[in-house]
């Protein structure tokens, strides 16, 4: 039984296809790479695996059950975690803040419930110290580097356990020291069994992380090869549709 | 300068090096502060130090300044403002703005004359006025989160259409007799308890409670969170629209409260009550603080940014300046808050 099953997703946005027929699997611990130019559907896949809309066609299954998401949340509940592209983080909250944003741990004495701060600080430290970032709980959003915005964004994902992790371009919007820093934090995540579907224009990063890749092409699967079996020129070819499918 | 020893590709390298160091360096070497070193960062810290200084002066310059009745006056006086600066707050922490406030009292103001007048106790008095202020926020709110209007438009044409309804329901007459608990009404906005007026123990309670609830309540914190970024709040699971709308619903309350109070203290109503008020709310939660970009809320700046309001005024009258100029200081402390965090926050990062 696979971790997560995609079966002929189709997605349309009135007259636009944006994803016909896209079927996928996804294993435990499986780190996959999905690829594909501007306007592929790589996005709008992710989305639909997170919940932000659902498929027009097509069916999900998680562990052979089919399940249906209609907000990003029933995603979450189904062990589903993504980091957005934008990292979707409050610059002026704390880190421990935006890691437990939505899911605040309280304390409570008779019917008065308060933000437990202290919980919130500490966990996040550790998620912070099992990443290798040196991010601080305490330090806001707002000043920090790229890498350690990114830590944010990851160690949110680590606070359900989560079966499914999906990045959307972690390593497009920061330095090249950085983009060594996230890889190694995706190769974290992998090792501790979480499964991991990565979206990147690097060919690169896809490269050293992943174990198989998709590559999209107009919103249809054109190829899914083992990373051995593969070679950036082969999938660029994919990419641009100098070769046709694999 | 550059090295002609190198390539552009181990120039262009070591910069990036280097630039990233100074951020990582500037990043860890900043340390962790305790509660004192926040609060010396603060717009409501300095601008408390801009009213110790002007009292300082004002009690060398006036003989009357720092006698109990004028103490009394000036802080009876921002009282009304701080409870409404207060939820003002926390609609400008979602990004959002009420220009409705001043026309809500009216309104506000004014039903409970009505309820009052006609026989009713202190009671249904006060729930009308809470529930009047209530459904008005109630309607901004939906506007603003499900509608997604602009916060300023909906509450301009709340603003408008208050105030016109105060009028139609007043029958344009002021309301002096409040009934059987007449009374206790004027007491409760007019009087005392240990020679500190009641709206100001009001607006102490209030400041406390909603110091509480900004640092330890989840609302609190997904309200911050919703000005800073309403899209990662959407997505991290909180009920963005309900708590909107919410935040709305406070603000009127507060607004609400102060009308009930003011009335009480005046002994009397017209529908004209709070018109312009919006304005001085407004510009003390800013000069408290408050940033119109969202995301930022201290509670302690609602009180301090009316109080230092009225101290100009006061201090303008008691130095014997044209009180017509009091207009013209509220508007240039209001420009040097706002340019003041500004100037922190380019040194900040």
């Amino acid at each position: 039984m696979s971790l997560v099953e995609l079966n002929a997703i189709t997605k349309s946005f009135g007259a636009i296809h944006a994803l016909q027929g896209v079927d996928l699997v996804i294993e435990e611990g499986d780190a996959v790479g999905l690829m594909g130019d501007n306007g592929a559907g790589k996005s709008t896949l992710m989305k639909i695996i997170a919940g932000n809309f659902p498929p027009t066609k097509g069916v999900i299954r998680i562990e052979g059950r089919e399940v249906e998401f209609h907000k990003p949340i029933d995603a979450r509940n189904a062990g589903i975690e993504i980091v957005y592209q934008d990292l979707a983080l409050c610059d002026n909250l704390t880190a421990a803040a935006n890691v437990f944003l939505g899911r605040e741990p309280k304390k409570r004495f008779g019917p008065i419930r308060w933000l437990d701060h202290d919980a919130m600080i500490r966990r996040a430290g550790e998620l912070f110290s099992e990443l290798k970032s040196e991010t601080r709980p305490r330090d806001l959003v707002r000043q920090m580097s790229g890498g350690q915005r990114q830590a944010v964004a990851i160690a949110r994902t680590r606070l359900s356990d989560p079966k499914l992790v999906l990045m959307d371009e972690p390593t497009a919007a920061i330095s090249v020291r950085q983009v060594a820093e996230v890889l190694a934090l995706i190769k974290r995540l992998k090792d501790t069994g979480h499964a991991v579907v990565l979206v990147s224009h690097r060919m690169p990063d896809v490269f050293e992380v992943c174990d198989r890749v998709a590559v999209l092409r107009r919103g249809t699967k054109v190829a899914e090869k083992r990373i051995g079996e593969t070679s950036p020129e082969e999938i660029t070819g994919l990419i641009t549709g100098a070769i046709e499918s694999a | 300068m550059t090295d002609p020893t190198r390539t552009p590709q181990e120039v262009h390298d070591a910069t990036a090096q280097r630039s990233h160091a100074e951020i990582d360096d500037s990043v860890t070497s900043r340390q962790e502060m305790s509660g004192w070193q926040s609060a010396f960062r603060t717009q409501p810290f300095w601008v408390f130090v801009a009213i110790l200084a002007i009292g300082l002066v004002m009690s060398m310059v006036s003989d009357v300044f720092l006698t109990e009745r004028n103490l009394f006056n000036i802080t009876r006086n921002f009282a009304f403002f701080g409870i409404m600066a207060l939820g003002m707050s926390a609609v400008i922490c979602t990004a959002g703005i009420d220009l409705s406030v001043g026309s809500l009292m009216g309104l506000a103001g004014i039903i409970t004359g009505l309820v009052m007048q006609a026989g009713y106790g202190i009671v249904p008095g006060f729930l009308a006025c809470m529930a009047t202020a209530a459904a008005v926020g109630l309607v901004n709110g939906v506007l603003v989160a499900y509608l997604r209007m602009a916060p300023f438009v909906v509450t301009l044409g709340m603003l408008a259409m208050s105030r016109s309804i105060a009028m139609v329901v007043s029958n344009n007459k002021m309301i002096y007799e409040f009934g059987p608990d007449q009374d206790l009404f004027e007491r409760i906005g007019g009087e005392s308890v240990f020679r500190v007026p009641n709206p100001v123990w009001v607006l102490m309670i209030l400041t406390v409670v909603f110091w509480w609830v900004w640092r330890y309540s989840t609302w609190g914190r997904w309200v911050m969170a919703i000005g800073g970024n309403a899209h990662a709040a959407k997505l991290a699971g909180i009920p963005v629209e309900r708590i909107t709308v919410s935040v709305y619903v406070v603000c009127s309350l507060c607004a609400g409260l102060a009308a009930f109070l003011m009335v009480g203290w005046f002994g009397s109503v017209t529908n004209a009550l709070g018109q312009t008020y919006e304005l001085n709310v407004i510009a003390a939660s800013v000069i408290g603080g408050a940033n119109l970009m969202g995301g930022v809320v201290y509670a302690f700046g609602a009180p301090i940014g009316a109080a230092l309001m009225e101290l100009i005024r006061n201090s303008l009258l008691l130095a014997g300046i044209d009180a017509l100029w009091q207009q013209f200081f509220v508007g240039l402390f209001l420009i040097l808050a706002v340019l003041l965090e500004q100037i922190r926050n380019r040194g900040g990062r």
